[in-house]
């Protein structure tokens, strides 16, 4: 009965949905504030309602209700609590319950800020972020069913796939579809703008704030999924340039590039209409992200089990939201050409340089996902693009990237003197190759010019950073009063842009330093790499909540003492078979050592077949993450956003409405 | 250099604005043939190919050997399967019905198992299986290319596979997708 409740509740949500779409939306059209008025509880009422919904279900999971039969084929009655919670979105129909969940949430909350805004603006955002719920609704209810019953009800589920009871998994995918559906809201406001006629420097400092929100949970999810792919598949890399990894990159690129155009539009009143595709441009991409995954159009470790008729719901569904909005974007973009100017060397073209980098990274990332499928498409034949191609187009790409991030910031709005700027960036330059080249002989290693010029990159972002902050500082004689009038949204630019550039040099020097050794080993024997000696005692047996594991005991030493003791594991799963490796790693910020177990070998004598890593600074590429998560949530909450509007803005602004 | 830039000089053309659309009318294209080509819609690269051979245990007869030249003869069904499967049991009184049947024997492939436990399993619940193979490791079971328990394959007279279904047998499926199936290849055989 319990799981009926749930599923009749998800369609009250979809009516709910409908009346928040259509009847704004109309009042937006025919200028009614009435109806514009049923925006906002309408959103509330649908989130409250899916809320009950996903409780649901998670209830039936907690219970172990496997008469669901979505329950029956992901749970299972040994699974822990935790991954009795994570699993409602442990496959398809739940994490698209998950995703109209944050939908939901999210609209909510731009439903209740909305005082902020002038009513009509809110109602067509609200009614923009029915419709994309209407569609979402729909494919849960009519393709992908959670609640759907099968009797008679099996003894026990199937299990949660044993790749995703890891605790780092079970956030990832939550950061990720927040970021996803995040950048919804700066498409709801783009799409209402276009209708209204409208883009304006109120418009971006309302669009500001979303954006940078999704963005940062993106930067999360990323990272973590990242992280989670080192740790948990045992081959010590982090980034495979596996579709779905690019269908959640995709986004991240346009979406760094929006938040960057949108400072230029709020700022300057100039490029609007570029920032308007970047927001149309970011959602897009999510949503084609969401079909590449449930579609199964491409192959992927990630992809759940597939179904075509899903996949043709999804294509219509992204024709529709995508081609609705980009001719909308046709028509009304070139009705309203940019008013500002400024000139070629501006933080303005710099800013505009970086996001049309930026845009043309992501259509090399989209060229080399869809590319088979192209290939396919014409001649049948069956290819895989790997990362070769990637890393041969994309790093060329970043490394103006990194560059435009240096000089960007020290540029003033509008003109810049060439020869002032060529003054302000000397020293740091100077002092930057100074640095990188220093700790190129103190790091252990032969010097090697990918990573002397992955730390000049680096040194030179972050001594124009300090050279900036003098800059910020030169009117004032009280450095604390100095410091603390400087916006917070500064410092978050700041942070953030640092965090990249550790992520540049993690990646420079964990790929030129890293040692890796691939072997058999029997107990006593050891093997060395770089200053680590390793040396193989064990393989024990060792059972878990749902698993037989095989544990390792490795004892490195260096100089001869012994510094740690590593245990590698190898389990079993018992429900599904599946074999998951546990890799043992062992971090700080200099270096990683990295040790997983492969097969065993000789069951008489206990060798195994064993994977050594030395990695130096990988820790860098996720710690970037997180400061440039920690960047974007500083610029979220700078007080600037949280200024309410007069209240005699809030009234119907006619001159909103577009005369058409 | 830093002359300003003129609002013309940078102004797109009209055609510029409907390029994204453009580019993505033609993804859609794209799409549209991709989930044609789904390659996941093709149920098996072995249809129209013969068996994998293999030669492993009777669960039964442990002394015994069965292997692929077993499965000659007439039209028979490999079903895979094993204890620890929540679907595989969820399907057995299927295959229960489809024994009783009587419209082609049903073998088994007894995957990532202990014998002790099916012989065990099928002792109580009764066996709709002429003969079981007991593959302890999974190395048949990935050369017939499971990725998940049950998995169950037509096998023409000629040992040439003809069909495979993936996932529980419903009595529906039954009707619907595996006797027609069965049907025809026999009629052709006659003919």
């Amino acid at each position: 009965m319990i799981p009926e409740i749930g599923h009749f509740i998800l369609i009250l949500a979809l009516c709910v949905a409908l009346v928040q779409a259509i009847i704004p939306g109309m009042g937006l059209l025919n200028r009614r504030v009435d109806w514009m008025n049923v925006a906002q509880p309408a959103a509330v009422l649908q989130f409250i309602l899916v809320l009950i919904s996903y409780s649901i279900l998670t209830y039936s999971f907690i219970v172990h209700d496997f008469s669901v039969l979505y329950i029956a084929n992901t749970s299972n009655s040994e699974l822990p609590l935790i991954y009795r919670i994570s699993g409602v979105w442990g496959a398809h129909e739940g994490s698209l319950l998950l995703w109209v969940l944050i939908l939901s949430a999210w609209t909510a909350v731009v439903a209740i800020y909305s005082k902020r805004y002038p009513v009509d603006v809110g109602a067509g955002v609200t009614s923009v972020l029915g419709f994309i719920s209407i569609g979402f609704l729909m494919f849960t209810l009519f393709t992908s069913n959670p609640f759907e019953r099968h009797f008679p009800a099996p003894v026990d589920g199937a299990d949660l796939n044993p790749l995703l009871q890891d605790p780092a998994m079970a956030i990832h995918p939550p950061m990720l579809y927040m970021g996803y559906v995040g950048f919804a809201i700066p498409f709801a406001f783009a799409i209402t703008a276009l209708v209204q006629g409208k883009v304006d420097t109120a418009w971006a400092r309302w669009v500001r704030p979303w954006a940078i929100g999704a963005w940062v949970c993106l930067t999360a999810g990323i990272t973590l999924g990242s992280w989670w792919a080192y740790y948990e598949l045992g081959w010590g890399g982090w980034w495979f340039w596996d579709p779905v990894e690019n269908a959640s990159f995709m986004p991240w690129l346009t979406g760094t590039a929006l938040i960057h155009s949108l400072a230029i539009t709020e700022k300057r009143h100039a490029l609007r209409n570029w920032t308007v595709l970047l927001a149309i441009l970011s959602f897009s991409l999510s949503l084609l992200g969401t079909f590449l995954v449930r579609s199964g159009v491409l192959t992927s470790v990630h992809a759940f089990a597939t179904d075509p008729t899903r996949g043709i719901f999804i294509l219509i569904f992204l024709g529709v939201v995508i081609g609705i909005s980009l001719m909308l974007f046709a028509i009304r973009a070139w009705q309203m050409r940019t008013t500002g100017s400024f000139t070629l060397v501006s933080r303005e073209m710099s800013l505009l340089s970086n996001s049309v980098l930026l845009l043309i990274a992501m259509l090399t990332v989209l060229l080399g996902t869809l590319y088979p499928l192209i290939l396919e498409a014409i001649t049948g034949e069956k290819i895989s693009v790997g990362p070769p191609y990637f890393s041969s187009v994309f790093i060329p790409l970043m490394v103006p990237v990194v560059f435009l991030v240096a000089i960007g910031p020290l540029m003033s709005w509008r003109k810049e003197n060439l020869s002032q700027l060529l003054l302000k960036l000397r020293q740091p330059a100077i002092i930057a190759v100074l640095f990188a080249s220093l700790l190129l002989l103190v790091l252990p290693g032969k010097a090697n010019f990918t990573a002397w010029f992955a730390l000049l990159l680096a040194f030179w972002v972050i001594n124009n950073c300090f050279a900036l902050l003098k800059q910020r500082l030169r009117n004032t004689n009280n450095l604390s009063q100095g410091l603390r009038r400087i916006p917070r949204g500064w410092y978050g630019m700041i942070t953030a842009h640092i965090g990249l550039v550790m992520t540049v040099i993690g990646i420079g020097l964990s790929s030129v330093y890293s040692q890796e050794q691939d072997v058999y080993m029997a107990p006593g024997d050891d093997r060395t790499l770089g200053a680590y000696r390793f040396e193989f005692i064990d393989v024990k047996k060792k059972p878990g909540p749902n698993y037989m594991a095989d544990v390792g005991t490795i004892h490195v030493y260096k100089n001869d003492e012994r510094l740690m003791t590593l245990h590698p594991e190898k389990r079993l799963y018992n429900v599904r078979r599946n074999v998951m490796t546990e890799a043992a790693i062992h971090s700080n910020l200099l270096r990683d050592l990295y040790v997983s177990l492969g097969e065993p070998r000789n069951l008489e004598s206990g060798s195994w077949s064993v994977r050594l890593y030395y990695k130096p600074f990988i820790l860098w590429i996720w710690l970037g993450g997180l400061f440039m998560v920690i960047g974007g949530l500083l610029a979220v909450t700078d007080r600037r956003y949280r200024i309410e509007v007069p209240d005699e803005k809030l009234k119907l602004d006619s001159t909103h409405v577009a005369a058409s | 250099m830093s002359q300003p830039v003129e609002n013309q000089s940078i102004q797109p053309k009209r055609w510029v604005y409907l390029l994204p659309l453009g580019i993505f009318v033609g993804l859609v294209i794209l799409f549209f043939i991709g989930l044609e080509l789904n390659p996941r819609l093709i149920p098996s690269p072995l249809i129209g190919k013969p068996a994998p051979s293999f030669s492993l245990p009777r669960l039964h007869h442990p002394g015994e050997i069965f292997q692929e030249t077993d499965l000659q003869g007439e039209i028979s069904l490999l079903n895979i399967w094993a204890t620890w499967c929540p679907s595989c049991k969820q399907e057995h009184p299927v295959l229960m019905q489809i024994a009783k049947a009587n419209k082609a024997p049903i073998y088994g492939l007894y995957y990532k198992d202990d014998p002790e436990y099916g012989v065990e399993w099928l002792k109580n619940n009764g066996n709709p299986y002429r003969a079981n193979a007991v593959d302890k490791d999974g190395s048949v079971g990935i050369e017939w290319g499971t990725y998940g328990t049950p998995e169950t394959f037509i096998i023409d007279e000629k040992g040439i596979i003809q069909y495979k279904h993936v996932g529980p047998i419903s009595w529906q499926d039954w009707k619907d997708k595996l006797l027609p199936k069965i049907q025809s290849l026999r009629e052709k055989s006659d003919v």
